[in-house]
C-alpha cells in the first residue's frame, strides 16, 4: 500500500527504520497544522465541557468541584424545562415537515424534464441566503396586522389569523415555518444524490409488474432511500436541537419565554451571565438528549434493515 | 458512497446513470401530464421564491408602502435612495469590509490546512493516523452549542475575545474541510501517487503538483461552502465581536433592525445588499455547492 512496502528494492533493516521514521514525520507534518487548531479549539472544549459542568466556575472566581450541584439546580430550574419543552416542540415540527418537503421536492425534481436544473437552484437558494435576511423578511411577512401572509389568510376566510412572532402560542410555529422553508433545499440535495443510487432497472421491473406511481414510490423509492433518510433524520435531529441563530434573530426567545430554546439558555447563562459551570451542565444535557435520540434512531434503522 | 456524485473522477460508477423518470412521452395524455407537471413545479418555485420577491420590491418602496392592503407587489413609486441612504445611516462599508476579510482569510486557511491534512489521512500510512482521525469523527455529533462556553473561556484566557482572531481560529480549523477533501482524495486511485513516488517526487510534491490540480472541483466546493458559511454566520460574530468596528454585515444588519424598526424599506434594502454577494457567488458556482453538500452529506 505505501511506498515502503511496495518498493521493489530489498531495503536493509536500518535503512527501512529510518525511512519509516521519515514517513511518520512527513505524515504528521501533513496532519498537524489542521489538527492542532482543531484539537485546541474543538477537542479540548468538548472534553472541558464535561469537566466544567461539575464545578461552580464563573467569570470572576476560581473553580471549585461541586459534584452534581449544577445538575440538581438544573432539575429545579423553570427556565431549563421551558427551554427543553420548546426545543422538543420545535424539533417535533421541524424534523417531519422538513423531511417530507425535501423528499417531495427531490422526487419531483428527479424527473427528466427540461429546465429542472433551474428549479433545483430555485429551491436550494433559500438555504444559502443569510439567516438575518431570512429572519427579517419572514418577520415582516408574518406581521400580524398588515403582513402579506395574514392578508392572504384573511382572504381565505380566517377572520382572526395567528399573531405569529408576537403571540406566545404561535411564535414556535412561525419559527418552524421559516426553518422548513429555509432548510428543505439542503436536504433535497441529499435526497437527489440518494435517488441516483437506485438502479433504474428496479423501476422498469416494477412497471412491468403493473405498479402505479404510488406503489413504485412506496416499494422502490422509499426502501432505496433508506440510508439517505436515516442520515437526513440524524442531521435534522442534531440541527433542530441546537437551533440558535434563527430564534435569536427572529424572536429572541420571546414573546416572554415562549420560544426560548436550549442553546439560547446556554448562551445566556454561560456567556452573558458568565456562569460557566451551570451553563456547561445545560450543554451536557443538550448533548445527552441529542445522543439519546440519535441512538434510538440507530436502533430503529437496524431493526428495519433486518 | 459518494462515487455517484463525483462521477467525473470515476466514470465506472455504473448505478448513477439515467434517473428513474417518467415514461418516454409519446402518447398525447403524457404530453398533457407533462405540461401540468411543469405548471405545478413553476408555481411551486414562484411560491418558494416569493419572500425574495417581496424583499426586493419592498426595498425600493417608501416606508409607508411596505405594509399596505392589498399587497403592492410592484411599488407605486420607486425610492432608490434607500440604497444610497443606508450607507450613511450605518457604517455598512465597514461591515462589508469585515465580512469580506473574515470570509477570505477563513476560507483560505480552511482550504489550505484542510486539503493538506486530508492528504495525510487519505494517502499516507503512519502510526497514529487513525487515532487522530477518530478525534475528528468523535466530535461530529457534538453540537457546537454544547462546547461553545469552554471555547469562549479559552478565547477569554488568550485575550482574543472581541478580536477577529477568535473567529479565524475557531472557524479555519474545523473538521469540515478535512472530511470533504479526504472523501475526494479517496476516490483518486493510489496508483497515481505510487507512480509519482517511484519517480522520486516527495509527498509534499505529490500533494502540490498532483493532488491539488486533480482536486480542483472539490477545492472549489470547499471554498464556496466555507465562504458562504462564514459570510452568513451570525452566532460566531454575535458572541465574539462586541466592537462596532469589527462587526460583520449580519450583525450590523441585525442591530440596525433593533434601532430603526420602523424603517421597513431601508431594512429590506440592507437585506438585499447582504444577500446579493451570496447570490452572485452561488449562481457562478452552484454545481460545486451541490456536489460539496452531496459529498460530505453522504459520509454517514
Amino acid at each position: 500500500m505505501t511506498a515502503v512496502s511496495s518498493s521493489p528494492a530489498p531495503a536493509t533493516a536500518d535503512n527501512g527504520r529510518r525511512r519509516r521514521r521519515r514517513t511518520v514525520l512527513v505524515g504528521w507534518s501533513f496532519v498537524l497544522p489542521n489538527f492542532l487548531g482543531f484539537a485546541a479549539l474543538t477537542l479540548v472544549p468538548v472534553v472541558g465541557a464535561f469537566v466544567v459542568a461539575f464545578t461552580d466556575w464563573d467569570s470572576y472566581s476560581t473553580p471549585n468541584w461541586v459534584g452534581t450541584a449544577n445538575f440538581r439546580r438544573m432539575w429545579h430550574d423553570d427556565n431549563f424545562w421551558t427551554a427543553v419543552r420548546n426545543t422538543c416542540w420545535y424539533a417535533a415540527g421541524h424534523i417531519p415537515l422538513t423531511l417530507a418537503a425535501s423528499l417531495g421536492l427531490a422526487v419531483l425534481l428527479n424527473q427528466k424534464l427540461r429546465g429542472v436544473g433551474i428549479l433545483r437552484t430555485a429551491f436550494f437558494f433559500p438555504y444559502v441566503t443569510s439567516l438575518v435576511a431570512v429572519a427579517v423578511v419572514w418577520n415582516m411577512l408574518l406581521s400580524p396586522d398588515m403582513g402579506p401572509v395574514n392578508q392572504v389568510l384573511r382572504h381565505l376566510g380566517w377572520s382572526h389569523p395567528p399573531g405569529w412572532t408576537t403571540s406566545t402560542d404561535w411564535s414556535l410555529p412561525a419559527l418552524i415555518l421559516t426553518s422548513v422553508w429555509r432548510d428543505m433545499g439542503y436536504y433535497m440535495v441529499l435526497f437527489l444524490a440518494g435517488l441516483q443510487t437506485i438502479p433504474a432497472e428496479l423501476y422498469e421491473a416494477a412497471r412491468m409488474d403493473g405498479a402505479g406511481a404510488w406503489t413504485r414510490f412506496r416499494h422502490v423509492t422509499l426502501p432505496g432511500l433508506r440510508p439517505t433518510t436515516y442520515f437526513v433524520m440524524i442531521m435534522l435531529t442534531i440541527s433542530s436541537f441546537k437551533v440558535f441563530d434563527l430564534v435569536q434573530v427572529m424572536t429572541e426567545g420571546g414573546p416572554g419565554r415562549s420560544s426560548l430554546v436550549l442553546s439560547q439558555l446556554i448562551f445566556r447563562e454561560g456567556i452573558t451571565q458568565g456562569r460557566f459551570g451551570y451553563s456547561s451542565a445545560i450543554s451536557l444535557a443538550l448533548f445527552v438528549i441529542v445522543l439519546a435520540i440519535t441512538l434510538v434512531q440507530f436502533r430503529f434503522q437496524r431493526r428495519s434493515e433486518r | 458512497m459518494n462515487t455517484t456524485v463525483l462521477r467525473k473522477t470515476r466514470p465506472a460508477a455504473g448505478a448513477a446513470s439515467a434517473p428513474p423518470a417518467a415514461l418516454p412521452g409519446r402518447r398525447a395524455g403524457h404530453t398533457v401530464g407533462r405540461a401540468l407537471m411543469y405548471v405545478f413545479l413553476a408555481v411551486l418555485a414562484v411560491l418558494i421564491l416569493l419572500p425574495f420577491g417581496w424583499m426586493a420590491s419592498s426595498s425600493v418602496k417608501a416606508d409607508r408602502d411596505v405594509f399596505t392592503v392589498p399587497i403592492q407587489w410592484i411599488p407605486k413609486s420607486y425610492h432608490w435612495q434607500n440604497f444610497t441612504d443606508i450607507w450613511t445611516q450605518i457604517p455598512l462599508a465597514t461591515y462589508l469590509e469585515n465580512s469580506v476579510l473574515l470570509s477570505v482569510v477563513i476560507t483560505f486557511l480552511q482550504v489550505l490546512t484542510g486539503s493538506f491534512a486530508a492528504y495525510g489521512f487519505a494517502k499516507m500510512r503512519f502510526p497514529g493516523r487513525d487515532a487522530l482521525f477518530m478525534g475528528y469523527i468523535a466530535t461530529i455529533a457534538v453540537p457546537w452549542q454544547a462546547y461553545m462556553v469552554p471555547q469562549y473561556i479559552i478565547m477569554q484566557k488568550l485575550g482574543l475575545v472581541n478580536t477577529r482572531w477568535s473567529l479565524i481560529l475557531i472557524q479555519a480549523f474545523g473538521a469540515f474541510g478535512v472530511f470533504l477533501m479526504r472523501q475526494f482524495y479517496l476516490t483518486i486511485p493510489d496508483e497515481i501517487s505510487e507512480a509519482a513516488r517511484l519517480d522520486g517526487l516527495s509527498e509534499y510534491g505529490i500533494w502540490a503538483r498532483i493532488m491539488l490540480p486533480l482536486s480542483k472541483p472539490a477545492l472549489a466546493s470547499l471554498a464556496l461552502l466555507t465562504f458562504v458559511n462564514t459570510w452568513n454566520d451570525y452566532m460566531g460574530p454575535f458572541i465574539y465581536l462586541t466592537d462596532n468596528n469589527l462587526w460583520t454585515v449580519q450583525i450590523g444588519l441585525r442591530s440596525f433592525i433593533g434601532q430603526y424598526d420602523a424603517q421597513y424599506a431601508m431594512i429590506m434594502a440592507g437585506s438585499v445588499i447582504s444577500v446579493v454577494p451570496i447570490l452572485v457567488i452561488f449562481l457562478l458556482g452552484q454545481r460545486y455547492f451541490v456536489r460539496g453538500i452531496a459529498t460530505t452529506g453522504m459520509k454517514g
